[in-house]
């Protein structure tokens, strides 16, 4: 359904790094023609002004990690039309999701010489694990370009258009040479979501999987791919431990390979 | 006894999330706190077990607004343990995405940010219906910087191109000019920046600041130097754990920074400047001495001037590197890993980033420690409150909170990286 008044946009943030938010900042060209559009009713990183609820749509940056975050993500659900989850942290965790492999007690007690009553959670979780969530925007960070197209699509009563192929196709698209078949570099294209437009192989890097895992990932053949290349098992793990480490395919295939 | 308080729950036009407390009994101020409550994401914690080439990357994340200094830290920090020296147009082109990253960072925050509390606009968006001009530059002077990270680092926000020794891939001297070409409208609005924010109204403010930030006998610093200060501190960077350490204040839920036996110190913008006065570039001095500025500035909300002279002296450094700029046989250098401790400390946009790591022999991390500026920050931003408000208590609530926050913002605080080491006890009111 087309939204016809000057629809209320919220822009909210649970634990994150605020690089997702920022991508919206980072629309240099385009930001005052979205404020002409959309009245940016709640957004702190930008603005002191705020517009109370309802909003016809609240971006979500950021995972779940503290109880408080627990409740206020079930307000932000009953005052939004449609909510967005934006980035690796509100989709699948984030990189702070490494904690759910291990007791939370040990990571705190890591950092801190004197572990004492810390406000955490023992896991980081995503947005979906909570509410539900309209769309899911992945990447860490975001494509700007995406988050546009996110919009506009919403705005118009439209699906948006983010396809949801590996990150092999965009380099075929660029034309950019397999980095692993020509160079032998270990690259988790093959298994995962495209969106950055295929940054890393563009760089003579293989991907590293920060768009996490495309729909039907065959993470199994990628893995014996990866032995024969010369990869260990302890550096298989670490490749799907990232930052969409608890998404299922990541996690199941690094569980495989784990021997701790 | 009359007593009132000033609460701002949710900090505006700062980087995540904080809260300011302040109490007045009367008429003087007897409680001041700055709190931060992001959640903790325990990044030292994951660190560990991490190979040294995953370090980079993975501290990024810590904040999104610098990703670049969190890279430059870690990768000087692996380099420093491994013994492995970058130099020439590899070491030219960390100082010429670094530059991206400054202006990009201190557009951001001179239009989008601070320039609003001065001019008493709620966000850029409002300012934009009168300033429209002035915004618009802004916004392109941002974009400046960032297509010197997105060229270099792959994308502006968590670059993939950077790697301890070097970078994955480098340009070639042809697809660095049009950023040339860019960079030259970008010094111009620059200096075009610093005529416009020096006529903002200041307030009169000054503080005997202990003002700390690296020192390089030949550059302005970004990713090497000793650590200095205003006050006799001399040191190198792996002597940091000696002459810094971590307080915790039962108020807050993060770790203050002090001086041993000195306390607060400032980092950043203000601190470099006082500093480095001397190496910015002739055309950087000539705009500071335009604006009003002498070769020190102990004015805080004056860090809009210093941040646009900054902007300026980064337009004018990249142009330098990319001037002389020859594509360099290879992309990175070897490197070999040892079992080692390696020290970093590189000028992030908002002041020193400390990183500190323990590695094994097969490079693997056994321990790491990141102090963020803004934890620096912290304590000074707190005293300032402190000397502030008491000067200003005729104002009427609503003025003397929004000076308050104006004076937060004088930091360009980033609460996202403050927080990934918090110590909590969450005390929400
Ligand atoms: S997904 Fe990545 S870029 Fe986005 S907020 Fe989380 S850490 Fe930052």
């Amino acid at each position: 359904m087309a939204i016809k008044r000057k629809p209320k946009l919220a822009v909210w943030k649970f634990a994150s790094c605020d690089g997702c938010q920022l991508s919206l900042l980072d629309c240099e060209d385009e930001l005052l023609g979205v404020a002409d559009r959309i009245n940016i009713a709640y957004f702190l990183e930008a603005s002191r002004d705020t517009v109370k609820g309802p909003y016809d749509i609240s971006l979500v940056e950021g995972s779940i990690t503290t109880q408080h975050d627990a409740e206020h993500i079930q307000k932000i659900r009953k005052s939004s039309k449609l909510l967005v989850a934006i980035g690796a942290c509100a989709t699948a965790g984030g990189i702070q999701a490494l904690r759910n492999f291990k007791d939370v007690k040990d990571f705190i007690s890591v950092v801190y010489a004197s572990p004492k009553y810390i406000d955490t959670l023992d896991k980081s979780t995503p947005i979906s694990s909570h509410v539900h969530v309209d769309f899911e925007l992945q990447g860490c960070p975001i494509n700007k370009r995406q988050l546009l197209e996110v919009l506009s699509a919403f705005l118009h009563g439209r699906k948006p258009n983010t396809p949801p192929h590996s990150v092999c196709i965009e380099c075929k698209r660029r034309g950019t040479v397999c980095v692993m078949v020509a160079q032998g570099i270990p690259c988790l294209g093959p298994v995962t979501h495209a969106g950055c437009n295929a940054i890393c192989p563009s760089y003579c890097r293989g991907c590293y999987g920060c768009y996490g895992p495309k729909e039907t990932s065959n993470t199994g053949s990628l893995s014996s791919r990866f032995t024969r290349l010369g990869m260990n098992d302890e550096n298989i793990v670490r490749s799907f431990r990232n930052f969409y480490a608890t998404s299922e395919p990541f996690r199941k295939e690094s569980e495989v390979h784990n021997h701790l | 006894m009359k007593s009132k308080t000033i609460k701002v729950d949710y900090l505006a036009r700062v980087e995540g999330e904080g809260s300011l407390y302040v109490k007045i009994k009367d008429n003087s101020v007897v409680d001041v706190k700055l709190k931060i409550f992001e959640p903790p994401r325990f990044f030292e914690a994951f660190l560990h077990g991490r190979t040294f080439s995953e370090a980079p990357d993975i501290a990024a994340r810590i904040c999104g607004i610098c990703p670049i200094a969190y890279q430059m830290s870690a990768i000087h920090a692996m380099e420093d343990a491994f013994g492995v020296k970058v130099d020439g147009q590899l070491r030219a082109l960390r100082r010429l995405i670094y530059c991206g990253e400054w202006i990009e960072s201190h557009a951001l925050h001179i239009y989008m940010l601070h320039a609003p509390d001065f001019l008493g606009y709620a966000d850029v968006v409002q300012m934009a219906k009168d300033y429209p001009e002035i915004v618009k530059r802004g916004l392109q002077l941002k974009k400046t910087g960032n297509e010197i990270v997105a060229l270099l680092g792959g994308r502006e926000i968590h670059p993939i191109n950077v790697r301890v020794g070097g970078f994955y891939k480098v340009p070639t001297r042809r697809e660095l000019d049009p950023l040339a070409e860019r960079l030259k409208w970008a010094r111009d609005a620059a200096l075009e920046t610093t005529r416009w924010v020096a006529t903002l109204p200041f307030p009169e403010f000054e503080y005997d600041y202990e003002f700390v930030a690296l020192y390089h006998p030949d550059e302005y610093p970004f990713n090497e130097g000793r650590l200095v200060s205003n006050k006799g501190l001399n040191i190198s960077v792996n002597k940091y754990d000696e002459y810094f350490i971590e307080e915790h204040m039962p108020h807050s839920n993060a770790l203050h920074s002090v001086l041993k036996e000195r306390g607060a110190y400032l980092v950043g913008p203000l601190a470099r400047y006082n500093l480095n006065f001397e190496r910015l570039s002739p055309l950087a001095q000539e705009a500071a001495h335009s604006a009003g500025l002498s070769s020190v500035c102990y004015n805080p909300f004056q860090s809009i001037i210093i941040r646009s002279v900054e902007t300026l002296y980064a337009c004018d450094e990249a142009l330098r590197i990319i001037n002389q700029y020859e594509k360099p046989e290879t992309s990175s250098v070897p490197v070999e890993p040892h079992a080692a401790t390696g020290y970093g400390c590189t000028e992030a946009p908002r002041g020193i980033l400390f990183h500190r790591y323990r590695v094994d022999d097969k490079g693997i991390i056994l321990d790491a420690k990141i102090v963020p500026p803004t934890a620096q920050n912290q304590k000074s931003i707190e005293n300032d409150l402190w000397q502030f408000i008491p000067k200003h208590l005729n104002l009427s609530h609503e003025e003397l909170t929004l000076k308050c926050e104006q004076v937060i913002r004088n930091y360009d605080p980033c609460i996202s990286c403050a927080t990934h080491f918090l110590k909590l006890k969450i005390d929400r009111e």
